[in-house]
């Protein structure tokens, strides 16, 4: 029986210069951040990633090692601008492929489902076709329409954080929204996820309902145990989002120094002693 | 009882739903919020609110409200099951607007060229798909030659030129179907759908919306005052939606 069960470091050791990195999650909602930061700490460079971004994508702009980045919208949602993508964005230093929303989650089925395409209203009128010269309309076969040609977003490898998992890479979601976490996996060539607690295979039935373990296997290479793996970000019912840390990250982008002092005190560091800054941060909260 | 600001936005909003039946509501902002929230509990019984999370309410929660708040959850509407429902066409969208143009083209994404912007905003977010899929409407809180411009800079939100240049696909379920500002009522409904006044709130002018609007808006003669709360509006946010009264601090009282 497989055991997947690897570390931050270990998945970073799977990636490589100019790859294209899906990150599952929601603005700042159960972004796999530790995996994000053994990210921040590596040498990578000229990656493409591709999220409903968050802190994940404003980090990488900070480091210079998103060379590429594909979104419907890069938000903290308390902090409604992500500060680091919006310096990133005004200097220009980073390629964009801005995007619907609801495009962003259909170039991923049409990768997850193999096909180049598949077509779309949303799009259609806006800036969206104006700013992406890539982008086609395909006309339909059965009527004439017009309709946008969504094109696949393959990935190299999905980054997920979820609520549990078991050593075999079944991922479990225990908040009142997976996001489009399992479209990232089937979107991927490969996937690691990290996860609160892993559990033994067959057992995260008795964590919650069946219909709460959205991924499989079948689509999973790696399982990080990451616990307060998504911290400053909300991982609920675990953890809300750390709103004290988050306004910390968000003030780092007001000049170099800043971000050079955020990095060093949260990035630059240990996973334990990260997890023990969060405890600390998390209980000062309640 | 006496009326704000806030609270004739709020009713001006809650017109917008008028009609709309028994499909998602979803409001941008406090104001917008509160209205979709009135709405339903007025003349608009069969209209879905959510908390604005993943959840579909049986009846409206106070804006504000904590996440344990008391509520009766009728059923999961993840993000997934959202583009769902806006694809299907059974919503109505109230956004914001950093910048509207006079045929209802909104900008959310950027300030100056898109390619370096001079200021990065949200991004297009689901307006591109809104606008060609739903009813959608407009909240802007500072009515000004800013936000009401010649040309916006980056088409998030389809408006009725460019959604007639790209073809049928995107006019067949088009419709901006107003735009609601802290000076009045703005529609589509003229000729070349061009933008006109459809009210003006309590005490501003025509002469005021002109001279806040950076482009020339279409004035029919007969220009109505935008409702005025009725005390059982009044009463509803005084005491269910909005007792700390968060909707102040959205507009002006």
């Amino acid at each position: 029986m497989s055991d997947k069960r690897c570390t931050e470091d270990d998945v970073v050791a799977e990636l490589r210069d100019g790859m294209t990195i899906g990150i599952g999650g929601w603005g700042s909602r159960r972004k796999p951040m530790s995996i994000v930061r053994a990210i921040l700490r590596s040498d990578l460079r000229d990656l493409t990633v591709v999220a409903y971004g968050g802190p994940d994508i404003g980090m990488l702009c900070a480091t210079g090692q998103a060379h590429r980045i594909v979104y419907g919208f890069v938000s903290l949602d308390s902090i409604p601008l992500e500060p680091h993508f919006r310096v990133a964005r005004q200097q220009g230093t980073v390629e964009a492929m801005e995007l619907d929303e609801g495009m962003l989650q259909l170039g991923l089925r049409a990768a997850a489902w193999r096909v180049s395409f598949l077509p779309c209203r949303a799009g259609l009128g806006s800036a969206i076709l104006d700013v992406n010269p890539d982008l086609r309309t395909v006309t339909s076969p059965y009527g004439g329409e017009q309709l946008v040609a969504m094109p696949a977003l393959r990935l190299d490898v999905a980054l997920l954080h979820a609520n549990r998992a078991d050593s075999r890479g079944d991922a479990q979601y225990l908040g009142p929204d997976w996001y489009f976490d399992d479209l990232f996996a089937m979107a991927a060539d490969r996937t690691f996820v990290s996860c609160e607690r892993v559990v033994e295979p067959g057992r995260l039935v008795d964590e919650g309902p069946l219909e709460s373990i959205r991924v499989s296997r079948i689509f999973t290479d790696g399982v990080v145990e990451a616990p307060l793996g998504a911290h400053f970000t909300h991982c609920v019912p675990d953890y809300d989002r750390d709103e004290v840390l988050q306004r910390e990250y968000a003030a780092s982008a007001k000049a170099p120094d800043a971000w050079t002092a955020f990095r060093a005190k949260y990035v630059d560091v240990p996973e334990t002693d990260y997890r023990k800054l969060a405890e600390h941060s998390l209980a000062g909260a309640s | 009882m006496s009326t704000t600001l806030a609270e004739v936005c709020v009713v001006a909003c809650a017109e917008a739903w008028r009609g709309d039946g028994e499909i998602l509501a979803s409001p941008i902002g406090v104001i917008p919020t509160l209205g979709a929230r009135l709405a339903a509990l007025t003349f608009e019984p069969d209209l879905v609110t959510t908390d604005g999370d993943a959840s579909q309410l049986g009846a409206p929660i106070p804006v504000g409200a904590p996440a344990d708040v008391e509520k009766v959850v009728e059923a999961w509407l993840p993000f997934g099951k959202m583009f769902d429902i806006v694809w299907s066409g059974r919503r109505h969208v109230m956004m914001g607007a950093t910048q509207v143009d006079r045929f209802g083209n909104q900008n959310i994404a950027c300030i100056g060229p898109w390619e370096k912007p001079k200021a990065q905003l949200l991004g297009v977010r689901g307006a591109p798909g809104n606008t060609v899929n739903d009813p959608t409407s407009y909240w802007v809180p500072q009515h000004s030659p800013r936000v009401f411009v010649e040309a916006v800079d980056c088409v998030s939100g389809v408006g009725y030129d460019r959604a007639a240049a790209a073809g049928p696909a995107a006019t067949e379920h088009h419709e901006i179907r107003c735009v609601i500002s802290n000076l009045g009522v703005f529609d589509f409904e003229t000729p070349d759908h061009s933008m006109r006044v459809r009210s003006l709130h309590p005490g501003v002018t025509i002469d005021a919306a002109r001279e806040a609007t950076g482009f020339d808006l279409v004035v029919p003669d007969d220009v109505p005052e935008t409702r005025a709360p009725t005390d059982d509006d009044q009463r509803i946010l005084q005491e269910v939606l909005d007792p700390h009264r968060l909707r102040d601090a959205e507009v002006g009282g």
